[in-house]
């Protein structure tokens, strides 16, 4: 479980972050929702512990994750941000491979290798191992982000706005294979996702984190914060959520 | 493959080398090998400085067209020569024993640098734009302190400063070269113990923060290395503002990718090789002594044109 207590962040003076607390369930897909400057990535960046916070604290299991270690906190949790890198002359598996590093820190075993190749089945990429990244088409260049993510083995993935670009099809399965990921199983991991596109909350998430000018809004399952009363608030809108042969649909009003 | 091509660049570095020892060698042999050699050494040792600090230091700034001397390292280090000469006076500039005189300028210049590369990353490391116009910006500055300074210089003063302004290789000091070379030898394994976490920090800050990299750490020790680097190269010949990226490019161009362990020793082969077949073909073909600088810096040129309108950042 990731419990986050009283957090506060502050940049250049302006708050982005006001006394969040909330526990994030240790399986399943949560999402994190909410308008634009809402601070989900800046959230985003303090469960990994890249950025720390001015008050409060984020518990990832038993430890603080800003006060953890480089090393081991990427061991705990792989964060994929939004913008990602141009990198001529890479290839596929040379980049799922750095998803290796904390764990052998320049010196890959056999064992290292064999997790590569099994991120890379993961995210049906076997057959484009030896191409460069920036000849992939977008969905493909982020189906081998995301694997590179879950090449380092962490309990948590933290993805944001890992939807962004894509069209339905190569969105649809990236959170098809990240839902499969967060399922309870003995490899099941924690999905955190922060997704702009509503339809793809309601269809995937278990759990939901709302946010709204840095104030966390609600905490809870799917089915208790995508109302449609409470989206229409969220996000300033007329939003209607309906239910579509037991599935959850989302629709502007 | 690669490793082939590193393979093929030694061989070529090393045939420069015997070409450039024994092209026209006459009697006495043992007083003109040692003049050769001395200045061998030296082209080789300064090419390799300022091609391996040039890819680290591209990688860390996460800047394919940037390097330590287009961001006013070489102004730096022309201001203090001519603060030397100002408060020493030409003739105890002149008369400084050779190894406090190396010692000094590698030192200021490398504390320098390091001053200097805080500023230029607090300008913000991804801005490109914003990079080179600050680097643009106080190399004018600092030339600009130096040109104000060499006016209050008496004339003989004035052409001392001058001539130690310019790369040269006619006159390198054995005792200085016998310092620089294992302080370069130091810096170089360094650098290549930094390889595979140069590798990450090519995904960028975020990212190689994101993988456990501790970011902040490896800035300061690349940089450090990278001042290393320059000043020991700057101080014992002089500064060639565009050596370092004909050397990165022409030698990340040799390979498939950008992994550090092969780069920085390619990069390091490259300006070494550019160096030591330039002096060979100037010197010893042309009979003109002192144009290769000036040739580096024009063919550099154009490749930092070239690269700035391809636009490939990376």
């Amino acid at each position: 479980m990731i419990r986050i207590t009283d957090l506060h962040l502050h940049r250049d003076g302006q708050p982005i972050l006001h006394g969040i607390d909330a526990n994030i369930p240790a399986t399943g897909l949560t999402a994190v929702i909410g308008p634009n400057g809402a601070g989900k990535s800046s959230l985003l960046h303090c469960l990994a512990g890249l950025t720390a916070p001015d008050q409060g604290a984020v518990q990832v299991g038993n430890a603080d994750i800003a006060k953890a270690r480089p090393a081991d906190r990427a061991r705990m949790v792989a964060l994929l941000t939004q913008s990602t890198p141009a990198l001529p002359r890479l290839t596929v598996a040379e980049l799922v491979a750095f998803g290796r590093w904390p764990h052998h820190r320049g010196r890959p075993t056999r064992a290292d290798r064999e997790i590569v190749a099994q991120s890379m089945d993961a995210f049906d990429l076997a057959g484009l191992a030896g191409r460069r990244v920036d000849t992939l088409s977008g969905g493909q260049r982020q189906r081998a982000f995301v694997a590179m993510a879950h090449a380092q083995s962490t309990p948590w993935m933290l993805l944001d706005e890992p939807l962004a670009a894509l069209d339905p099809k190569y969105a649809r399965d990236i959170m098809d294979r990240l839902h499969g990921l967060s399922r309870p199983g003995p490899d099941a991991r924690g999905i955190i996702v922060v997704l702009h596109d509503l339809a793809m909350a309601a269809r995937y998430a278990d759990w939901v984190i709302s946010l709204k000018d840095g104030r966390l809004v609600g905490n809870a399952p799917r089915s208790d914060v995508m109302t449609s009363e409470g989206l229409s608030a969220l996000f300033e809108s007329d939003i209607i959520v309906e239910d579509l042969r037991g599935r959850p649909v989302v629709v502007l009003a | 493959m690669a490793n082939r091509r590193a393979i093929w660049l030694l061989l070529a570095l090393l045939l420069a080398s015997a070409l450039y020892l024994a092209w026209g060698l006459r009697q006495p042999y043992g007083f003109i090998l040692s003049l050769r050699g001395t200045r061998l050494a030296a082209l080789a040792l300064v090419g390799a400085s300022v091609g391996a600090a040039t890819v680290v230091f591209q990688t860390i700034v996460g800047n394919r067209l940037l390097t330590p001397g287009i961001v006013g390292v070489d102004a730096m280090f022309v201001l203090i020569q001519t603060t030397l000469i100002l408060t020493l006076g030409g003739i105890g500039y002149t008369a400084l024993p050779a190894l406090p005189k190396f010692l000094i300028e590698a030192g200021c210049l490398a504390g320098a640098a390091m001053i200097l590369f805080g500023a230029v990353l607090r300008a913000g490391a991804a801005d490109m734009t914003r990079l080179v116009l600050t680097g643009v910006i106080l190399g004018i500055l600092l030339r600009g302190l130096t040109g104000f300074m060499q006016r209050i210089l008496d004339p003989s003063e004035f052409a001392i400063a001058q001539a130690s302004s310019v790369a040269s290789f006619n006159a390198i000091d054995p005792v200085q070269l016998a310092i620089a070379a294992p302080l370069f030898a130091v810096a170089l394994v360094f650098c290549l113990r930094l390889a595979p976490v140069l590798d990450v920090a090519a995904l960028g800050r975020t990212h190689a923060r994101a993988l456990g990299v501790d970011h902040d750490r490896l800035v300061l020790l690349a940089l450090a290395l990278v001042a290393s680097l320059v000043a020991i190269s700057t101080a014992l010949a002089g500064p060639i503002t565009f050596l370092g990226l004909l050397a990165a490019s022409l030698g990340g161009a040799m390979l498939p990718n950008w992994r550090h362990a092969l780069l920085i020793p390619v990069a390091a082969l490259t300006g070494a090789l550019i160096l030591v077949a330039g002096q060979f073909v100037f010197e010893r073909l042309l009979g003109l002594q002192s144009t290769l600088a000036v040739i580096v810096e024009f063919l550099g040129g154009l490749v930092f044109l070239a690269l700035v309108l391809k636009r490939r950042p990376i």
